[in-house]
C-alpha cells in the first residue's frame, strides 16, 4: 500500500518561497495530476516527493513512512523525466536494468523483469540500441520501462509528454493510462497541459504561485471551478469571463447588456456589487446549433467577428461586454464575418465570481 | 559539403590545398628536421651546402645517449626519462583528480564567491610561468625542495589544476543533471551516480584534460631548468642542455634526445585519442 500524504509542505529558496504549505492526500493506486502554469511549484512539489529537493517545512509520507530526510533511493519511487534522462552510454537493456543491477538482483531475475517490461512497452526489438538511435516516442517508452521494472510504490511523471509531437502525445497518453490500469500503482503526474490533466487524472490538483487552488475530479474542476483562475485554466477554449455590475437580480455588462443571475446566488448579492460572469463556449451557441434543449437561456444578438471551422463544430468570436467572447456552433454552417446571429446563453451553467477575489460565489 | 554553398571551382580548391600545404610545412618541417638530424652523423649537420636528406643513416646518436658508443661517455638519459615520467604522471593524475572534483563542483553546485573563484583560476593562467621562477626558486630553496621531484610535481600541479578545472567544468556542464537524478532514483547514492553515469560520460573531457596536463609537464623547460640540478630531479627537456658545451653544441645528440622526448608524448596522444570521441552525451535527453 502506498498512499502519499503531504502536510503543509513548504519549499523556500533563500528569501523566495516556491511552494507555500501544500497539503494533499493521495490514495493508493490513485492517478493524481498536478497542473498549473510554469512556475506554479508543481515540479518542485514533485521533486520534493522524489527526494531531489529538500523540504523546507512540513511532512511528506509515502505509505506509513515519513520520507522527509530519506534520499531518493530509499523512497521506492520511480520517476520519468521530461528529458527522459536515459543513460546515453548504455543500450536499452542496460538502461532498463540499471536500477535492478544497483539493487543487486541476480542476472536471471534482471533479465526476466527487463524482458517483461520490454514486452509491455513493445521495446523487444530495440534492446541493443543506444538512446541516441531511438525516436522520441521510443525514448519515452524506455523511460517508462525503466520506471516500471523496479516495481515501485509510486510513479512520478514530470511533464513526460511535452517533448513529443501532438499525435505521439495523444498515443502516449493512452499508453500511460493503459499502464496505470495494468500495474495499478499510485501515480503523481505533473503537466502544464490541462488536456493531459483532464484525460489522465482520477483527481486534478490545480496550482498557482506555489499554492493549491483546487483539488477535484476532472468533472468537478470543470463544472465547479472555485475561482476565475481555475475557470480560465481548465477547458479549451477557456471559459469566457466578463466583468459586470449587479442590478437587482441581474448583472449588467460593460456594454449595457443585462443577464439574469442564478436564483440561488442573486439574493446574496448587493446592488452595485462587482462580479465576474463566467460561461464556457459550449454554453453560448447560435440558436439551433447548441447542445441546449430546454435549459433556461437568454438570447443575445451579436455580429460574428471570427469563425473558426473545425469540421464538426466552429468556434465563433463575438464582442460582448466590451470583450472578445467565444461561442461554439455545433453542426456548423458557413458564417460570414459581420453576419448577425442570435446566440443563446445557457443560464444553468452560468458562473458568478466575486469581482475582487475571483472566488466562485456559487460554490 | 552542405547544400546551398557555392560550388568550389578547381582553382579555388588548389588555392586551399596550397594554403594548407604551406601551413603544414611550417608546422612540420622543424619536427622533421629534428628527426632527420637524430639519424645523421654530426658532420652532415655542419656541412655546406646543406645536406637535406641524410646520406648516411646511423643510430650512433642514440647509442651515445645510452653510453654504448666508444666516442663519448653516456648521459644519464634513463634517469632523466624516469624523472620526467614520474613527475609528469604524478602531477597529471593529481591534477585530474583535483580538477575533476573542482570542475564538478563548479558545474553542479552554487556557492558563495563561485564566479570570482573561477575568474581567479583563469587569471592565474595569464601569468607567464617564467615570471614566477625567481619567487619560486627562493621559496623552494627555503623549503628545501629544490632539485626534488616533489618540488616540480608541486609546480606542475599548480599550473595544471586550474586548467583542468576549467576544462572539466565545461564537460560536466554538458551532462544534464537529470541523469544523475535519474540514477539516484534508480537506487544510486550520489557517489555511485557520479561514477556510474556522469564519469563515463565525462571521460572524453577528462582524457583531453589529461593529455593537456601531461604534455604541459612533460615539455616544460623554463621552470624545470631553475628548480632542478642533478639526476635526482632533472627532466628530459632540461637534459637537452647537457649537449651544449662552452664552444660547441652536439646537435645530433640533442636531436636524438628530442626524439626520445617526442615518442612517449605521441604514443600517449594516440592512446587517449580514441577516448576523445565527442558527442557521447547526445541522445540521452530530449527528442
Amino acid at each position: 500500500m502506498a498512499e502519499v500524504t503531504l502536510e503543509n509542505v513548504v519549499k523556500r529558496y533563500g528569501d523566495t518561497t516556491a511552494v507555500h504549505g501544500v497539503s494533499l492526500d493521495i490514495a493508493h493506486n490513485e492517478f493524481v495530476v498536478l497542473v498549473g502554469p510554469s512556475g506554479c511549484g508543481k515540479s518542485t512539489t514533485l521533486r520534493m516527493i522524489a527526494g531531489l529537493e529538500e523540504i523546507s517545512d512540513g511532512t511528506i509520507r509515502i505509505g506509513d513512512r515519513i520520507v522527509n530526510g530519506l534520499p531518493p533511493r530509499a523512497r521506492n519511487i520511480s520517476m520519468v523525466f521530461q528529458s527522459y534522462a536515459l543513460y546515453p552510454h548504455m543500450n536499452v537493456r542496460d538502461n532498463l536494468g540499471f536500477g535492478l543491477k544497483i539493487a543487486g538482483l541476480s542476472k536471471d531475475e534482471i533479465a526476466r523483469r527487463v524482458n517483461e517490461a520490454a514486452e509491455i512497452l513493445g521495446l523487444d526489438m530495440l534492446m541493443d540500441r543506444l538512446p541516441a538511435h531511438l525516436s522520441g516516442g521510443q525514448r519515452q517508452r524506455v523511460a517508462m520501462g525503466r520506471a516500471i521494472v523496479r516495481n515501485p510504490d509510486v510513479f512520478l511523471f514530470d511533464e513526460p509528454l511535452s517533448n513529443l509531437d501532438a499525435k505521439l502525445r495523444g498515443q502516449m497518453r493512452v499508453e500511460i493510462k493503459k499502464l496505470h490500469q495494468r500495474v495499478g500503482t499510485t501515480i503523481i503526474y505533473v503537466t502544464h497541459d490541462q488536456v493531459e490533466a483532464m484525460t489522465l487524472a482520477d483527481r486534478i490538483v490545480i496550482m498557482r504561485d506555489g499554492r493549491v487552488e483546487q483539488v477535484g475530479t476532472p468533472a468537478e474542476v470543470f463544472e465547479t471551478p472555485v475561482n476565475t483562475f481555475v475557470a480560465g485554466f481548465i477547458g479549451s477554449p477557456p471559459m469566457n469571463q466578463l466583468p459586470a455590475t449587479v442590478v437587482g437580480a441581474a448583472a449588467r455588462l460593460a456594454d449595457g447588456v443585462t443577464i439574469p443571475l442564478p436564483a440561488d446566488i442573486a439574493p446574496r448579492l448587493k446592488d452595485g456589487q462587482n462580479v465576474t460572469l463566467g460561461f464556457r463556449p459550449d454554453g453560448f451557441s447560435p440558436a439551433g446549433h447548441g447542445m441546449l434543449t430546454d435549459a433556461a437561456t437568454v438570447t443575445i444578438a451579436r455580429d460574428i467577428l471570427i469563425a473558426e471551422p473545425l469540421g464538426n463544430e466552429s468556434i465563433l468570436t463575438v464582442e460582448l461586454g466590451g470583450k472578445d467572447v467565444q461561442g461554439k456552433m455545433l453542426n456548423p454552417r458557413v458564417l460570414r464575418s459581420g453576419e448577425r446571429v442570435d446566440f443563446l446563453l445557457d443560464l444553468s451553467h452560468l458562473h458568478v465570481f466575486d469581482g475582487e477575489s475571483g472566488r466562485n460565489l456559487g460554490v | 559539403m552542405s547544400e546551398g554553398r557555392t560550388i568550389e571551382r578547381p582553382w579555388q580548391r588548389w588555392l586551399i590545398r596550397f594554403g594548407v600545404f604551406v601551413a603544414m610545412a611550417l608546422l612540420c618541417i622543424p619536427g622533421v628536421w629534428v628527426v632527420l638530424t637524430a639519424f645523421r652523423p654530426n658532420i652532415e649537420v655542419l656541412a655546406r651546402p646543406t645536406v637535406w636528406i641524410p646520406e648516411v643513416w646511423t643510430l650512433d646518436n642514440f647509442r651515445r645517449l645510452f653510453g654504448f658508443s666508444s666516442t663519448q661517455q653516456g648521459l644519464p638519459v634513463a634517469a632523466y626519462f624516469i624523472n620526467s615520467l614520474v613527475i609528469s604522471l604524478t602531477s597529471t593524475v593529481v591534477a585530474i583528480l583535483v580538477g575533476m572534483a573542482g570542475g564538478y563542483a563548479f558545474a553542479r553546485y552554487s556557492f558563495r564567491g563561485k564566479g570570482a573563484l573561477f575568474l581567479a583560476f583563469m587569471l592565474s593562467r595569464t601569468v607567464p610561468g617564467v615570471a614566477l621562477s625567481l619567487p619560486l626558486f627562493i621559496l623552494w630553496g627555503r623549503l628545501g625542495i629544490i632539485d626534488t621531484s616533489f618540488g616540480l610535481i608541486l609546480v606542475y600541479m599548480a599550473i595544471n589544476i586550474p586548467f583542468t578545472i576549467w576544462l572539466t567544468d565545461g564537460f560536466f556542464r554538458q551532462i544534464p543533471p537529470d541523469l544523475s537524478e535519474a540514477a539516484q532514483i534508480d537506487g544510486c547514492t550520489r557517489w555511485q551516480a557520479f561514477w556510474k553515469v556522469e564519469f563515463p560520460l565525462a571521460r572524453a573531457g577528462l582524457a583531453s584534460a589529461g593529455i593537456f596536463a601531461f604534455l604541459t609537464s612533460w615539455n616544460e623547460y623554463a621552470l624545470a631548468a631553475q628548480l632542478t640540478r642533478t639526476t635526482a630531479s632533472k627532466t628530459m627537456p632540461v637534459g637537452l642542455m647537457d649537449f651544449t658545451a662552452q664552444f660547441t653544441v652536439d646537435w645530433t645528440g640533442m636531436s636524438a634526445m628530442a626524439v626520445l622526448i617526442i615518442i612517449p608524448a605521441l604514443i600517449l596522444t594516440f592512446i587517449v585519442q580514441k577516448h576523445l570521441i565527442a558527442g557521447l552525451t547526445f541522445g540521452g535527453v530530449k527528442g
